[in-house]
C-alpha cells in the first residue's frame, strides 16, 4: 500500500508538468489544444532515442522540450496564420505527430533497459519535487512579466489587448508552444521513469491534464496564478493516488482507468455548476419572499 | 496629425446585401481638435472609428497620422498612436487580471513587450497617482480583479487605460452609451478634464445631442457614409439641439433617425 502511494506522489510528480501544460492552454490562453495527445509522445520518443543513442539523459529532456515546443508552434501557427478553428488545428497536429512520433522511434516502442538513466542513483521523489517546484516558479514569475501579462490578456480579452499594441496572433503561438513543450518534456521524463517509450503512451493525456487541472482547481481554488499552479501540480497527484486506489478495487481493469477518469471530469464540472444554480435559486426565493413580506406590510399599515 | 482622405468601405461586396459603410469621407483633424460625432443609424460613424483604429482596412483612401499613410498597418502597429475606448464597459479591460495589471498592460503601449516585471514598485506609484484623479477610489484597490468592478468604475478605467501613456489620437465609440445617467455624467466629467489636461486630439461619437453640443470644439454629422456637415468652435457655441435637428434634415431631407438618440 505505501509502496503504491509513494508510486502514485512520484507518477503525480511526472505528470505533473504535463497538466501544467495544459493549464497554460485551457485556462490561461482559453484555447482547447488537443496536440498534448501527440506531443506527450513525441517528448518520450526524442528523450528516449536520444538516450538509446548515448546522450547523457537530461541534455535528451531538454531537446524533448524544444521537440514540444516546435510542435505547438505549428499548432499555433495552423490556428492564428492559417484560421483553421483551434480544435481542429490541435486534432491536426496531434495525427501528424503520431506518425512523426514512429518515425523519430522507427518502430512502434523503444526500450530504456540497461541504458543510463535519469533517475540512477537518485531519489525519484526528492529530483522531482525539487524539478517541478522549479519550473512552477518560474512559471509564476513569467506570468507577472510583460510578455506574461499579454499572454493571459490575449486569453481574457484578446480586443483589449490588441488595442494595446500586443500582437495576439504571437502571444498565442507563444503559449501553445510554452505548454507543448512542458508536455513534451513531462513525456520525456515519463519514459525515463517507466524505461520504455510506447506509440500509443499520449492516448487520452489532455484528458488526464484536463482532470488534473479541474481537480486541482476544485480543491485548492485558482484565484491568483501562484495559487492556481500549486493546484494544478496537487491535482495531478491526486488523480494519481484516485487512479492508484481504482486499480485495488476488485472488480475494476485496469483497462477502466480512462473511463473513471471521463467520470471524474464529468462529476467535477457538473457538480460546482448546479450547486451555484441552486444556491442562486434558493437566494432568489428567500429575497422574493422578504419583499414581497415588506410590501404586505407597507399595504396593511397604509390601507383606508 | 490625423487625416482620412477619400475613404471608402464596403460590406459584403457583391451580395444581396451589400452596404456602402464610408463613401469618399475626408476629414482633417488638427492637434488639439476636440471633435464629437453624430448621425443616423448606419451613418457610417463606427465603421469610421474601426478604419482610424485599424480594425478594418479601407478598400479605398488612405489614414494618415502626422502625413504617414498607416492604412495598411494592423489595430496592433497602429495602437502606438491611438488609444480608444469602446461602448462595452467589458471591451476595454481584461476581467481576471487585477486593477494594476490591467494597467501595466496599458503602460506598456508603444513598447516592446518582453520579460521585465509588468508591476513593479516604481510604476505601481504612478497607477495609484494616476488612478487617484479618477476619485473612485481604484487606488486602494490595486490588486482587486477587474472583474469585480461596476460597468461605471470599469469604463473609468478602461478611459484612463486609454489615455495615461499620452496617445496622439483618442477615439471614444459611445462609450458612455451603456452606462445609467449618473455614470455616464460621471464618465463624461472624468473624460472632459482628461482631455483637456493632456490636451489630447480627440474623435468621440455619441447619442447625446446634448453633450455632442456641449463636448469638444468642432461637431461632424455622417448620413450614408459622409460627412453632412462640419461646425467649427465658433458657430458650435451658440448651437442648439434644435437647430441641429433641423440643419440634418434641411441637408439629408429626412429626420435624424437614431434609436438610442439623446436629446438631452
Amino acid at each position: 500500500m505505501l509502496a503504491s502511494m509513494q508510486g502514485a506522489v512520484e507518477s503525480g510528480l511526472l505528470y505533473a508538468l504535463m497538466a501544467l501544460g495544459v493549464y497554460i492552454t485551457f485556462r490561461i490562453l482559453d484555447f482547447p489544444d488537443l496536440t498534448v495527445d501527440g506531443s506527450f509522445t513525441t517528448g518520450a520518443a526524442i528523450g528516449t532515442v536520444m538516450t538509446v543513442s548515448g546522450i547523457t539523459p537530461w541534455i535528451a529532456v531538454l531537446c524533448a522540450f524544444i521537440g514540444g515546443a516546435i510542435a505547438g508552434t505549428c499548432t499555433g501557427l495552423l490556428h492564428t496564420k492559417g484560421k483553421i478553428n483551434g480544435l481542429l488545428s490541435g486534432i491536426i497536429m496531434m495525427i501528424a505527430l503520431y506518425s512523426i512520433n514512429l518515425r523519430i522511434m522507427g518502430k512502434p516502442n523503444v526500450s530504456l533497459m540497461r541504458q543510463d538513466n535519469l533517475f540512477d542513483n537518485v531519489s525519484t521523489i526528492v529530483i522531482m519535487i525539487i524539478f517541478v517546484v522549479a519550473v512552477k516558479i518560474v512559471l509564476d514569475l513569467f506570468f507577472r512579466t510583460d510578455l506574461g501579462l499579454s499572454l493571459r490578456a490575449t486569453g481574457d480579452n484578446s480586443r483589449m489587448i490588441r488595442s494595446f499594441g500586443a500582437n495576439t496572433d504571437i502571444t498565442t503561438i507563444f503559449g501553445i508552444a510554452l505548454s507543448n513543450a512542458l508536455v513534451a518534456t513531462s513525456g520525456a521524463l515519463v519514459a525515463q521513469y517507466q524505461k520504455y517509450a510506447d506509440n500509443s503512451m499520449g492516448i487520452g493525456m489532455i484528458v488526464i491534464g484536463l482532470a488534473s487541472v479541474i481537480i486541482g482547481e476544485a480543491i485548492f481554488g485558482a484565484r491568483s496564478i501562484f495559487r492556481a499552479t500549486l493546484a494544478v501540480i496537487l491535482g495531478s497527484i491526486i488523480y494519481r493516488i484516485i487512479y492508484a486506489f481504482a486499480l485495488r478495487v476488485e472488480w475494476l481493469e485496469a483497462s477502466d482507468m480512462k473511463l473513471i477518469t471521463a467520470v471524474i471530469i464529468i462529476f467535477a464540472l457538473v457538480v460546482p455548476s448546479s450547486r451555484r444554480l441552486w444556491k442562486q435559486k434558493n437566494l432568489a426565493r428567500k429575497r422574493t419572499a422578504e419583499m414581497l413580506a415588506s410590501i404586505d406590510k407597507s399595504t396593511v399599515g397604509g390601507g383606508r | 496629425m490625423l487625416e482620412i482622405a477619400k475613404v471608402s468601405k464596403l460590406f459584403n461586396p457583391g451580395t444581396v446585401d451589400e452596404k456602402t459603410a464610408l463613401v469618399g469621407a475626408n476629414l482633417i483633424m488638427k492637434p488639439g481638435d476636440f471633435i464629437t460625432v453624430i448621425g443616423s443609424n448606419g451613418a457610417g460613424k463606427s465603421t469610421l472609428m474601426n478604419i482610424i483604429s485599424g480594425v478594418m482596412k479601407p478598400d479605398a483612401g488612405e489614414v494618415r497620422i502626422d502625413g504617414r499613410n498607416i492604412s495598411q498597418l494592423t489595430e496592433y502597429q497602429r495602437s502606438r498612436w491611438i488609444g480608444r475606448v469602446f461602448q462595452d464597459p467589458m471591451a476595454g479591460t481584461a476581467p481576471r487580471m487585477s486593477i494594476e495589471e490591467n494597467l501595466a498592460i496599458a503602460y506598456a503601449r508603444g513598447k516592446s513587450r518582453g520579460f521585465s516585471f509588468g508591476v513593479t514598485r516604481a510604476k505601481r506609484a504612478i497607477f495609484k497617482q494616476e488612478l487617484q484623479r479618477l476619485g473612485i477610489g481604484l487606488e486602494n484597490r490595486l490588486g482587486a480583479k477587474v472583474g469585480l468592478l461596476s460597468g461605471g468604475e470599469r469604463q473609468a478605467l478602461s478611459l484612463l487605460m486609454a489615455t495615461f501613456t499620452r496617445p496622439q489620437i483618442l477615439l471614444l465609440d459611445e462609450h458612455t452609451a451603456a452606462l445609467d445617467p449618473a455614470r455616464a455624467e460621471l464618465i463624461t466629467t472624468l473624460t472632459e478634464s482628461i482631455v483637456r489636461d493632456m490636451n489630447l486630439t480627440t474623435l468621440m461619437v455619441t447619442h447625446n445631442m446634448e453633450q455632442a453640443i456641449r463636448l469638444g470644439n468642432r461637431l461632424i454629422m455622417m448620413d450614408k457614409g459622409r460627412i453632412i456637415l462640419d461646425v467649427p468652435e465658433d458657430r458650435k457655441k451658440d448651437l442648439t439641439v434644435e437647430q441641429l435637428l433641423g440643419e440634418f434634415e434641411r441637408i439629408s431631407g429626412k429626420k435624424l433617425a437614431d434609436d438610442r438618440i439623446v436629446l438631452g
